[in-house]
């Protein structure tokens, strides 16, 4: 364990040191529709003008792991390139069923919810492939959520940085502060990835991060 | 019918985390409610998701999880070392695990102070498979 902690800080020592030149694989963690594609897109669209993700009001729209490289991003003076790895939104159920309430044939949403299922099994291995990571919540939603939890310990378990997104701040619904008090230790940015409000502090946020 | 099932820690402290992953959801998938005496470790839940993802399929419809934590997020240092130790002296026994199918469970809702398990209409599991369901 000390060994283990030990050999964390090196790396994170050296990928300091050498920050600037290589590019942080940034991972984009959370339950399903939080809005993590919707915030990897608004980067992309901020950054390099296109967007990388599809998104939908269906739950699980993303089965895959995508990843955009190379994204530029400026904040405080400074540049640092990423990749960015949106991944499938994490549960532990998937019913076809509820796929069908979105007008999808019985055929249809069997098929999404068996791809859905990949891409959470997918979305854990690739926590092994990440610099550092946004856990994407959607402020209107229990951040006592056991998904959250897991998500949120399996990256402290791997000693990975850590900021908390709480989306949706443009609802009425939302609240920061009960992220904020159920995860205390973490940092937490609120935004609205969908009307891209409080993005500058939010990169500036990203930059601390990553430094 | 509901069946509620108590593990204590001497039944899963000794097994690794396959074996106690494995015999977890094996209950879960015979629809018992699994009250497990002691918290699973952040990469064991980890694993249960993936293993449960891997069996999923158009009768088994997956988890709710919940785990109560003894040794709350935010306190002080004092009692962190303090559970550290007893943590040391007598395993991941301290807090406890719920699991349950998805079929069964239709949410666990937690919050500082409270859980709150809701299941699904028996009646309408039974019947139609419909996804609607009473508390």
């Amino acid at each position: 364990m000390v060994v283990h902690k030990i050999g964390a800080w090196f790396g994170r020592f050296f990928s300091k040191l050498f920050l600037r030149k290589k590019k942080v694989r940034l991972g984009f963690y959370g339950p399903v529709n939080a809005g993590k594609s919707t915030l990897a897109n608004k980067i992309c669209k901020d950054w390099i003008g296109e967007e990388m993700s599809v998104v939908s009001k269906i739950p699980h729209e993303t089965r895959e792991i995508k990843v955009k490289e190379m994204v530029r991003i400026k904040s405080g003076g400074k540049e640092l390139d990423f990749n960015l790895v949106d991944t499938p939104g994490i549960a532990t159920k998937i019913d076809y069923q509820d796929f069908m309430k979105y007008k999808l044939s019985e055929k249809q949403a069997k098929e999404r919810a068996k791809e859905a299922t990949k891409g959470v099994i997918e979305a854990i291995k690739w926590l092994e492939n990440v610099d550092c990571v946004l856990v994407i919540l959607d402020a209107t939603a229990n951040p006592y959520d056991q998904v959250n939890i897991t998500i949120i310990g399996n990256l402290a378990a791997r000693n990975i940085p850590v900021l908390i997104v709480a989306n949706k701040t443009d609802l009425k619904k939302s609240s920061i502060k009960r992220i904020e008090s159920a995860f205390p230790q973490y940092k937490v940015i609120g935004l609205s990835a969908r009307k891209g409000t409080n993005m500058k502090k939010f990169y500036k946020e990203l930059f601390n991060l990553v430094r | 019918m509901l069946t509620l099932q108590f593990i204590p820690y001497s039944e899963i402290g000794s097994l690794d985390s396959e074996q106690k992953i494995n015999k977890l959801l094996r209950l879960a998938k015979e629809d018992k409610i699994v009250v497990v005496e002691g918290k699973l470790k952040a990469e064991e839940e980890a694993k249960l998701i993936q293993k449960t993802m891997e069996q999923i399929n158009s009768k088994f419809k997956g988890l709710e999880i919940c785990d109560v934590n003894s040794d709350a997020i935010g306190e002080g240092i004092m009692n962190k070392l303090r559970n550290g130790i007893a943590r040391l002296l007598i395993g991941e026994r301290m807090g406890m695990t719920i699991i349950g199918p998805a079929s069964v469970i239709k949410e666990i809702k937690k919050d500082p102070n409270k859980i709150r398990l809701f299941t699904k209409d028996v009646k309408k599991r039974r019947g139609r498979g419909k996804i609607k369901g009473g508390n």
